[in-house]
């Protein structure tokens, strides 16, 4: 049965202009998502705006010896007043400390992930797999004065004896070298409490990469012989190696901004050291809370002007691990 | 009649039983002798058992696999259990964190404890009394104003990213990875010399939000994107097939058909601030009585609320910060839990 289309008589339809150009509704709607999108260039801007102008006296009067010394004192006349002359900001010895906890968290965090990434990709069963997933991505959902007290309470007392086995042991490499045995809230305790943290971020990137490996470069692998562990060496490893210098390098950004984790468990002593396995460390993150509290106007700047070398280091250490990240063919995170 | 005969999968690959129980044999041997030598020897504690087992584990496979397989199987077989030790490593501290909160947290619950706030009471008073309740009602509001905040611009950041995808796609990218990488007490500060310095002059929870926001919408933006992408093409093609504007395609088909992937970004957005500690410190100013207003006044919250016992530091307000913790990481499993439920139904479908 076919059916008549019924045409009114008389009522062509006006021609329809066809254009590429989009409808009203549309450059709104554009517009209004672009704007949107753009609020991460601009919130990061006023970041970068806000601290320099109120850090920005403090870092004129102080100019390089912001960051090259370590010299930290307020001084004030008897009347109350700060004293320009007198009065000195210097970090050096919280940015050492900082990448120095940080480089600790990193070196031990990474082996770790790669081999817990490699686990969960060419070793664990697919239940086993699944359920690690979730829990290491729980871990980097924990909050950070979570991993602070765990760290403080129950870590630091292993760590100190671990940290006299690496002293009686390998005393003799320069780092581990102590005068004064005081073994609690040193670098090396921050960096591994820290370490803990950046395992999932680490792990996580690495077992993104390792996913991507070409499936039939595994599988050449296996037809000419290969065990499991020559296949990872041969393939898996030289594919995802850049994947895991970026993952590394997001790791360190993530440490180095750390703030009550390590505030937790490190003592902040004014003074560069290099004995990580001494309890006297700088760290900038927790040094601006600690000074925050009793922080006079003056002070406070300098706080401002630490928050900003802060938020420069990090998003310089972030932007490269994106880039290598992004250039390893991963999508990252 | 055709006789059918089941055809099982053959798996000659797979470990037989006598070599089974010979893997067994050297597990039990090296926990043996592990044990022994730390008995014999002056090497003492908990370190001593793993390091020991774990090298007399790798030695003992090492040479039964290549006495019986050769060189490479042997390799093979010690990479597997350094491969083992790495996962352990990783998921130990996971254990140890999760056991710790619940005993120890567990001695600081009491009846009270979601009924009372702390405005009569220190936090070195006897456990049964006051509360956390300040401290709840503080979180509630501050991840409900930060979600506020953070949702529209999180999920336009998203929209851009999958459907507008304009000229500013890679630097967006670039900085919203940027932004994730923006250390907790860094926002804290820009909230403080933006906005409370210039402007209120006080703390307040809504400021507290604020600098929460700038560490929410990354999350919120990235996983959101990774929503919108999983959302089939055909779907939007349809949309504009039948006329659609890009608009009414992406408000009626695109982000209804990602419903559920996006409570998800805001779930994951919601669990990456509730225990936000730096900002919470800087800005709230944190209460001890119960505050529903945003903008007036110091709020509590449950971050604020172990800070500050932990900082005290007597035997019961450190019980109260891991009472406090417990409670915390409670609601952060209920969210986490709840987002993959979310998005599990969503793979399944």
């Amino acid at each position: 049965m076919s059916q008549s289309v019924i045409t009114p008589l008389g009522t062509v339809p006006a021609k329809r202009e066809i254009t590429t150009q989009p409808r009203l509704s549309d450059r709104v709607f554009r517009g209004i998502v672009t704007s949107g999108a753009l609020s991460s260039l601009v919130i990061l801007g006023l970041i970068f705006f806000f601290l320099t102008y109120q850090g920005f006296s403090v870092l004129r009067s102080q100019g390089i010896h912001f960051i090259t010394s370590s010299n930290w004192q307020v001084v004030q006349d008897s009347a109350g007043n700060v004293d320009p002359k007198a009065t000195h900001f210097g970090i050096a010895a919280m940015l050492i400390g900082t990448m120095l906890c940080a480089l600790i968290a990193v070196i031990v965090a990474v082996p770790i992930s790669v081999l817990a990434a490699l686990f969960l990709n060419f070793y664990a069963p697919a239940f086993l797999k699944k359920i690690m997933v979730a829990v290491v991505d729980l871990m980097a959902a924990f909050p950070s004065i979570l991993f602070g007290l765990w760290g403080f309470f129950i870590l630091m007392p292993s760590a100190e004896y671990w940290a006299k086995l690496l002293h009686k042991y390998f005393g003799f490499i320069p780092f581990f070298k102590m005068e004064v045995p005081v073994f609690t809230r040193s670098p090396f305790v921050a960096g591994l409490v820290l370490a803990i943290m950046v395992i999932p971020i680490v792990t996580s990137v690495s077992r993104e990469i390792f996913s991507q490996t070409p499936l039939d470069r595994i599988q050449a692998a296996y037809a000419l012989g290969a065990t499991r562990w020559s296949m990872i060496r041969a393939v898996v490893l030289p594919y995802g190696r850049s994947g895991i210098v970026g993952g590394a390098m997001l790791g360190l950004g993530r440490a180095m901004g750390e703030t009550v984790a390590v505030y937790t468990v490190l003592n902040i002593v004014y003074q560069v050291n290099w004995h990580v396995l001494l309890g006297a460390g700088g760290n900038v993150a927790s040094m601006i809370l600690l000074k925050f509290g009793e922080a006079g106007p003056q002070e406070i700047k300098a706080l401002m002007a630490a928050g900003l070398v802060l938020f420069l280091l990090t998003l310089v250490v972030n932007s490269i691990a994106d880039f290598i990240v992004i250039r390893s063919g991963g999508k990252g995170r | 009649m055709t006789t059918t005969s089941e055809i099982r999968p053959q798996k000659p690959w797979q470990a037989s039983l006598s070599q089974r129980s010979i893997s067994a044999l050297v597990l039990v041997g090296a926990v043996a002798l592990s044990y022994l030598i730390v008995a014999v020897t002056p090497m003492k504690g908990k370190l001593a058992y793993v390091a020991l087992f774990f090298v007399i584990f790798t030695l003992f496979d090492f040479l039964f696999h290549f006495a019986t397989r050769g060189l490479s199987a042997a390799k093979d077989a010690v990479a597997r259990a350094i491969v083992v030790l790495g996962i352990s490593a990783a998921v130990l501290p996971i254990i140890s964190i999760l056991g710790t909160v619940f005993v120890r947290g567990y001695k600081g619950l009491h009846i009270g404890l979601f009924t009372h706030d702390m405005k009569l009471n220190s936090v070195s008073d006897p456990i049964s009394q006051g509360g956390l309740l300040h401290a709840l009602i503080g979180t509630a509001i501050l991840v409900l104003v930060a979600l506020i905040i953070s949702v529209p611009l999180g999920i336009l950041t998203a929209v851009y990213m999958t459907e507008v995808r304009g000229r500013f796609m890679k630097p967006i990218k670039f900085l919203v990875q940027a932004m994730s990488g923006v250390p907790s007490i860094v926002a804290g500060l820009f909230i403080l010399s933006a906005i409370v310095y210039p402007i209120t002059k006080s703390y307040s929870g809504f400021v507290g939000s604020l600098a929460l926001s700038i560490l929410m919408i990354p999350t919120i933006a990235r996983t959101s994107e990774e929503v919108l992408l999983l959302i089939p093409n055909d779907l939007r093609e349809a949309g504009t097939a039948l006329g659609g504007t890009q608009w009414r395609t992406v408000a009626m088909v695109v982000v209804p058909a990602a419903r559920s992937g996006l409570v998800t970004a805001m779930i994951l957005g919601v669990a990456r601030i509730a225990g936000e500690t730096a900002p919470i410190v800087l800005l709230t100013g944190g209460g001890d009585s119960v505050n529903g207003n945003p903008f007036k006044g110091p709020m509590g919250s449950l971050p604020f609320y172990i800070w500050k016992s932990y900082s005290v530091g007597t035997p019961e307000s450190i019980t109260r910060a891991w009472a406090g913790i417990m409670v915390l990481l409670g609601i952060i499993l209920v969210l986490f839990i709840s987002a993959r439920f979310l998005s599990d139904r969503r793979s399944g479908q």
